[in-house]
């Protein structure tokens, strides 16, 4: 029997749409419980993308939460596959502290994992299925992509304190030009050290007309491998059709306790936040104890909530 | 059509007319009158005077593309937006004010009157003081006359409410000034409109 897709409403469409999406790509789902043991998140923290988990006592008195991320319980349950890639994909609820709701909000995500040997093709498939997903729900998106090696080497030449860093990258990821100046003179750093930084934040746009100006910076910063990556992992947008809705823009910084490569924000016009992200944590793999390498990303489905009718999720 | 959020009052107004410098007029936002939303198609801009402290909101919520808060509101409330130029207007201070004499006791709680709250807490986890945080909507200055706390944390202009009230600022927290803020999902469809306009504010505040 054929579903009645009118029956559905719209983040009901685009999450069908979605898995069909990445099946057709191979990438199989991926089921897993409701709960977690409170010990992973508790070891991970820095992971999550808010303070707060939702935690009870099971039967059997063990310390229980209910998911409030994905990709740890991904990580933590499957096992390294050595020369090869895992493909998969996920529909689920997780559980955080949404200021918006001043309290726990359930939020349904759909993703997909690559883990594995993951290399530059791998990287430039998972960058477009995320350009895809974010065309499936609208023509009018943008793919914001960076690169969190290349930023932090620009932010380790300027500031060798851990403290005043993070300070830089918060502002880094606010654009926020003046307040790197500021952080520099009120720490004494040397005068004009964060230039470059400052010049690497400003050079935003497509790939095509960014890419050779970052090259030629990213060399000067000994960043130049992690540029060619960049833009090795970008180079099939060149010449496409949504070429223009690709840029590169290194306030998308993600978290850099956890991402180390290619990290990625998907914006969709008339809703205000990023509504999928997503990077490389090849670091979180290590932490876990794991070789393998892995990227990923989830598209927020409630904060396609508010699109309009008109858009209809590319009806 | 840019949505531009302003604050209301003199600090809206000056602000205003260095955007209108910059080539996003709208006279029509300077008649007196109780309209609050303002368009000038020609120019492709909608200005609206909303409350300072919901500048930022309007912003984050993605319902004005730019506007322009204080750098005391964006870290009290911390609100996920880009923070695109120091406009170098409404510039005051953020400080610890105590009354004429006041000797910190180490052996106690130091209780801390406030309407920044966050900032209070982190300025004082920073430097390892535990404190007891008294959140006040407005007359802070009057808390520590009346032995409600020990010191109050606020933004000082120009240091005559603090005189008048016997109280001394002690200790400078952060400088404040009015911050040029942008959507960030706005900004990535605007960039080319914002970033014309940055750019003409910027020039107006190095020739300041």
């Amino acid at each position: 029997m054929l579903i009645d897709d009118r029956v559905m409403n719209g983040q009901e469409r685009i999450s069908f749409r979605l898995r069909s999406l990445y099946s057709e790509y191979g990438y199989e789902r991926y089921r897993m419980s409701k709960f977690e043991e409170y010990d992973l998140y508790s070891r991970n923290k820095d992971f999550l993308f808010s303070e707060g988990v939702i935690t009870f006592t099971d039967t059997n008195g063990r310390l229980m939460a209910l998911k409030p991320d994905v990709t740890l319980s991904i990580v933590k349950n499957r096992k390294d596959t050595p020369g090869e890639i895992q493909k998969l994909y996920y529909h689920e609820n997780v559980y955080r502290v949404s200021a918006a709701a001043d309290g726990f909000r359930e939020q349904t995500q759909v993703g997909l994992e690559c883990m594995g040997a993951v290399d530059g093709a791998c990287i430039a498939e998972v960058l477009k299925l995320a350009a895809e997903s974010l065309k499936l729900c609208s023509d009018r998106f943008v793919l914001e992509i960076s690169h969190v090696g290349i930023l932090n080497a620009f932010v380790d030449a300027i500031a060798p304190d851990e403290a005043v860093k993070d300070e830089i990258l918060t502002c880094a990821g606010q654009k926020n030009l003046h307040g790197i100046s500021r952080i520099c003179r009120d720490n004494r750093l040397a005068e004009g050290a964060e230039d470059a930084l400052k010049q690497l934040l400003s050079l935003y746009g497509t790939p095509r007309t960014v890419m050779p100006k970052i090259r030629a910076l990213a060399e000067e910063y000994g960043a130049g491998e992690m540029a060619a990556e960049l833009g090795r992992a970008v180079a099939g947008f060149t010449g496409s059709e949504i070429e223009d809705r690709i840029q590169i823009d290194f306030s998308a910084t993600g978290d850099v306790k956890y991402y180390n490569g290619i990290a990625f924000k998907g914006f969709i016009s008339g809703i205000p936040g990023s509504v999928l992200s997503g990077g490389q944590y090849d670091t979180l793999m290590k932490k876990m104890g794991r070789k393998d390498r892995a990227i990923g990303f989830a598209v927020f489905l409630d904060m396609l909530e508010r699109l309009t009718e008109e858009d209809d999720f590319r009806a | 059509m840019l949505n531009i959020a302003l604050p209301k009052g003199r600090l809206g107004e000056k602000v205003y007319a260095m955007f209108a410098k910059a080539g996003f007029e709208c006279p029509a936002l300077l008649e007196p009158g109780r309209k609050l939303i303002f368009d000038n198609e020609e120019a492709g801009v909608r200005y609206f005077w909303v409350k300072p402290s919901d500048v930022a909101i309007y912003v984050e919520r993605g319902a004005a593309d730019i506007g322009v808060a204080g750098k005391d509101i964006l870290l009290e409330y911390r609100p996920d937006v880009y923070e695109l130029l120091d406009l170098n207007v409404g510039k005051c201070r953020m400080a610890v004010a105590a009354p004429a004499g006041f000797k910190d006791d180490m052996n106690r709680t130091l209780r801390v009157a406030t309407k920044f709250s966050r900032i209070a807490r982190d300025y004082y986890t920073s430097i390892g003081r535990d404190i007891d945080i008294i959140h006040l909507n407005g007359s802070i200055e009057i808390a520590p006359i009346l032995g409600l706390s020990d010191v109050i944390v606020d933004i000082v202009e120009t240091g005559t409410t603090l005189r008048e009230n016997n109280l001394n600022v002690i200790e400078e927290i952060v400088p404040i000034s009015a911050r040029l803020i942008a959507n960030k999902s706005g900004f990535k469809f605007r960039t080319e409109q914002i970033e014309r306009l940055t750019e003409g504010l910027r020039k107006e505040v190095q020739e300041a």
